[in-house]
């Protein structure tokens, strides 16, 4: 077999005009222009979200912020079987089981605890859930904060959205 | 009034005026360079800040970062020498503001009965000046680079100055066709020498009599004011910024202070030297005159005013046109720039010397 080879044009020699640069850079100082006062006369044209206020909308698959599901009685749906914990490629998420009052369940999270800084937004944990308690659909990616604790998100964060 | 008061009177009333004015194109100027970058870039730019809920399209946003850059940690890193390091701002930022000095804002006026010059100082040396104090801001780069005591602003002090070097060597010998021509290095002459006419037709500007020479000024005023294309002293977004890596606060806002001031300063160079300064085309002292014989008569403050407001004009265009060419062109690699200064601008620059002399001895004869 023989490989296929590729002829790549290469790009024309440049003309004496062109190699002065001087008239080219006359041409793209037009351009710009052109772009500058565009813009100016209308303003509605320019693309840009005011984000802030206005967010854009993430797509369905994109893997945002987290958040813990809940049970129809509010009791968060995650039974802690420390699948998502194991799956966890960064070791990011902290599980601490504690036995559950209701008889029918076994275990409940009495800590849940996943580190913002380390998460690599694989999705892993998501995969790896056997009930479907943690879901990556917010479509909000992890806010800002000053001090490394507050990007340590608790449960009771995770159970907010 | 005595003549000392007056005189003094004159002298702080010039120099305040000046420099308010010069001060003030460099607040708007960070403004301009802000909004402008983003409507080239399809972007929206500055708009948030307001005051009381009066946003004006972001235009308060250089006092925003003056109170910012006031309020921000001043700090001084453990390896620097403290006193070289907190003059160097000082030394790019002062020589920056010394220029200001030579450059004529408008023709000679008569106030009680007294003739004032609108120029801070009419030093028969002019031009000449200007290179040495201008040639002094290689110091505070130099200076802040190595104070630092770090690495990566020592180098880039040393590409900086390098730079600055090779341009500073064409820059001055792409104005001697100037001087050649107008037969004075004194500002105010080069200026009163652009107001007579080339052939009976056209106003006799610097650009019209030394083109190349134009060109090569303002090449090279670019290179000398660290402004995109030549801007790799700061390199900001390859570079970690250069010689004022380890600046922070005022000291930082210092070192841009005095790159749009050197903007606004090398502006007024340019229209002073080649596009007739002060002159606006066919305006003699009792109003137009155009080359066809047709006048138009027009008071005195009118002329005035006209006179001041064409300076003011070419060097809102000139401060405009370094942020219109930064966001045109990409900016160069180092060899480029070394090769474009040495082996390019200096052999034009020598062309352009020979080529004038070359007329000017045909025309004498």
């Amino acid at each position: 077999m023989t490989i296929g080879v590729k002829k790549v044009a290469r790009p024309p020699e440049m003309s004496f005009p062109e190699s002065l640069y001087l008239v080219e850079i006359v041409k793209g100082l037009g351009v710009t222009m052109g772009h500058l006062l565009r813009n100016i006369v209308r303003q509605e044209g320019i693309q840009t979200i005011e984000y802030p206020e206005v967010r854009r909308a993430m797509p369905v698959r994109f893997r945002g912020r987290h958040r813990l599901m809940k049970r129809m009685d509010g009791s968060p749906r995650c039974v802690a079987c420390y699948c998502c914990a194991t799956a966890c490629p960064a070791k990011c998420i902290t599980i601490v089981a504690g036995e559950s009052p209701d008889p029918t369940i076994e275990k409940y999270p009495a800590r849940f605890d996943i580190d913002m800084l380390r998460c690599v937004f694989c999705g892993m944990c998501v995969e790896a859930c056997p009930c479907d308690a943690i879901r990556m659909d917010t479509g909000w990616f992890t806010p800002p904060d000053d001090t490394r604790e507050k990007l340590i998100f608790t449960i009771d964060t995770l159970l907010e959205k | 009034m005595s003549t000392a008061l007056f005189d003094l009177v004159v002298a702080v009333a010039r120099i305040g005026v000046f420099f308010s004015f010069c001060f003030g194109l460099l607040v708007v100027m960070t403004w301009v360079e802000r909004k402008g970058s983003a409507y080239i870039q399809d972007r929206r730019g500055p708009n948030r800040a307001d005051i009381l809920g009066v946003r004006a399209w972001g235009l308060f946003h250089p006092l925003a970062d003056a109170l910012k850059f006031l309020f921000k940690e001043d700090f001084i890193p453990d390896n620097a020498h403290r006193l070289f390091y907190q003059l160097a701002p000082m030394f790019s930022l002062a020589p920056a503001i010394m220029t200001i000095a030579v450059i004529p804002f408008g023709p000679d006026v008569t106030v009680m009965g007294r003739t004032i010059a609108l120029q801070i100082a009419d030093l028969n040396v002019g031009i000449l000046y200007l290179f040495a104090v201008s040639g002094m801001t290689v110091y505070g780069v130099v200076l802040a680079g190595w104070s630092s005591g770090s690495k990566y602003p020592l180098l880039g002090g040393l590409r900086s100055s390098a730079q600055m070097l090779s341009y500073e060597v064409s820059m001055g010998l792409s104005l001697m066709g100037i001087f050649m021509v107008f037969e004075s290095v004194r500002m105010s002459q080069i200026v009163a020498g652009q107001g007579t006419l080339l052939f009976g037709l056209l106003p006799k500007w610097g650009i019209l009599v030394q083109p190349l020479g134009f060109v090569l000024f303002l090449v090279a005023q670019y290179a000398e004011a660290n402004r995109t294309p030549f801007d790799l002293p700061e390199g900001e977004s390859e570079l970690v910024a250069g010689y004022h890596t380890e600046y922070g606060s005022f000291k930082f806002s210092m070192f841009m202070m005095a790159e749009y001031l050197h903007m606004v300063v090398g502006a007024a160079v340019v229209a002073t030297l080649f596009l007739g300064g002060w002159q606006f085309p066919f305006l003699g002292d009792a109003g137009f005159l155009f080359p066809g014989g047709a006048a138009v008569a027009l008071p005195k403050a009118a002329v005035l005013l006209i006179r001041i407001g064409s300076f003011v004009g070419k060097v809102v265009f000139f401060a405009w046109l370094y942020v219109w060419v930064r966001w045109t062109i990409p900016r160069f690699r180092y060899d480029q720039v070394m090769r474009l200064g040495w082996k390019v601008m200096l052999p034009l620059s020598l062309l352009n010397i020979f080529a004038t002399g070359l007329i000017l001895l045909l025309l004498r004869k």
